[in-house]
């Protein structure tokens, strides 16, 4: 396989959203905006690199037996750094996301990544999936967040170009099932070609 | 009447699934059916439980006294994750039956990030009643877990009942599956913001 097609990979053969459909709950409560949605992107691409390559240095070494609790503490050792820092340096993207960074831990997708892929591939292979996989997450978010910012509050990236107030259903629950339920559809019918 | 406000407000204003979004996937995973929906609810509702008392008490009188609060993440999953271990093995003990209904889905638990998620609302969180916000103290804090879960519960119950219905009408292909479901789950969440301004 080669180097490049790990990484786009991700985009849309495996991606994370419509394709395995993992990880869903960031993926519904993070997305009221499009800025919203790629940075919770972003901090999950961290913690999807730093984990995949630790656990596929570490594989070989870890018992069958107590595989799944080794990695969730290696993945939650990295969310902990990953809080610390952004208390740190971005306290406001913090405040915003809140409790699903912490949840990080739970996200199916790095676990994921870390039973189907990390753990028997090559270090450079398993930094470049989570890349992959990683932007393949960012993207959907992003998509998603744009689709219900427009709908929602009638800007884009905070740039308000509809005046009003904009259907406010879209950035409150209902609007994150619809508007992910409707991109799958559409996803569907480009992607899949049914 | 606290106990009122925090069950009302957790079993129909901030439902869980429906407007917290936390455990999602194992929601759409296995909502196909009814008796599944409603075995994975009874085992989500025994482990937020207990796992809320545990990582409560831990954190009161382990991390806060020594300050390392930064470990809370840590600390809990490995609580959550050795706490379902436990409650299989305990289940499969002493009720045998219990743990054949409940069995596939008890190691599922620990990824499940509902239980997570409410472990660390409780510790994190104030919560507002009336007028005065505090954070929870214990038996707040059991009561609001039961509640939430018992929210979970009504939410994926309701949904099994109207996926089940759905799997015998003829959707467009490229609707099948979950585009519909999700669809089905933005209508649900609609009608249970008529619950908000109750409390």
């Amino acid at each position: 396989m080669s180097k490049l097609k790990l990484i786009t990979d991700g985009f849309i053969k495996n991606n994370p959203t419509f394709v395995l459909v993992l990880g869903m709950c960031p993926t519904l409560a993070t997305t009221t905006s499009a800025m919203n949605g790629l940075e919770m992107g972003l901090a999950t691409l961290f913690v999807l690199i730093l984990s995949n390559m630790a656990i596929s240095l570490i594989a070989p070494i870890v018992p069958d037996k107590v595989h799944i609790p080794v990695y969730i503490v290696v993945i939650a050792t990295f969310v902990t750094v990953l809080q610390l820092l952004m208390q740190a340096y971005l306290p406001s993207v913090y405040q915003t996301l809140g409790l699903f960074i912490p949840l990080i831990v739970v996200n199916c997708i790095v676990l994921g990544r870390a039973e189907a892929f990390a753990n028997k591939n090559s270090v450079i292979d398993s930094a470049l999936d989570g890349i992959g996989i990683g932007l393949g997450f960012t993207l959907s978010l992003t998509v998603i967040g744009i689709v219900r910012e427009i709908l929602g509050s009638g800007s884009i990236f905070g740039w308000k170009f509809i005046p009003g107030d904009g259907i406010l259903a879209f950035v409150m629950a209902p609007g994150a099932f619809m508007v992910l339920g409707y991109l799958m559809v559409l996803f569907n019918k480009i992607a899949k070609k049914n | 009447m606290e106990y009122i406000i925090i069950i009302v407000s957790a079993i129909f204003v901030n439902n869980i699934l429906l407007s917290q979004f936390l455990g999602i996937c194992p929601f759409l995973g296995v909502s196909n059916k009814l008796s599944t929906a409603t075995g994975m609810s009874g085992a989500v509702c025994f482990v937020i439980t207990l796992a809320t008392v545990v990582t409560y008490l831990l954190n009161k009188y382990l991390l806060l006294p020594f300050g390392l609060e930064f470990l809370q993440t840590i600390a809990f999953i490995l609580v959550i994750a050795a706490l379902v271990q436990m409650v299989e093995i305990v289940l499969k003990k002493i009720s045998p039956s219990l743990y054949q209904a409940l069995g596939i889905f008890l190691p599922l638990i620990t990824t499940n990030c509902a239980v997570l998620g409410v472990a660390i609302t409780v510790v994190t969180k104030e919560f507002t009643f009336g007028d005065a916000s505090h954070m929870l103290n214990l038996g707040q804090a059991v009561v609001y877990a039961i509640a939430t879960s018992l929210g979970y519960g009504l939410a994926m119950i309701l949904f099994a009942g109207l996926r089940e219905h759905l799997a015998m009408n003829d959707v467009p292909k490229s609707f099948k599956g979950l585009p519909i479901a999700l669809i089905t789950v933005s209508i649900m969440a609609m009608a249970f913001l008529g619950f908000s301004g109750i409390v």
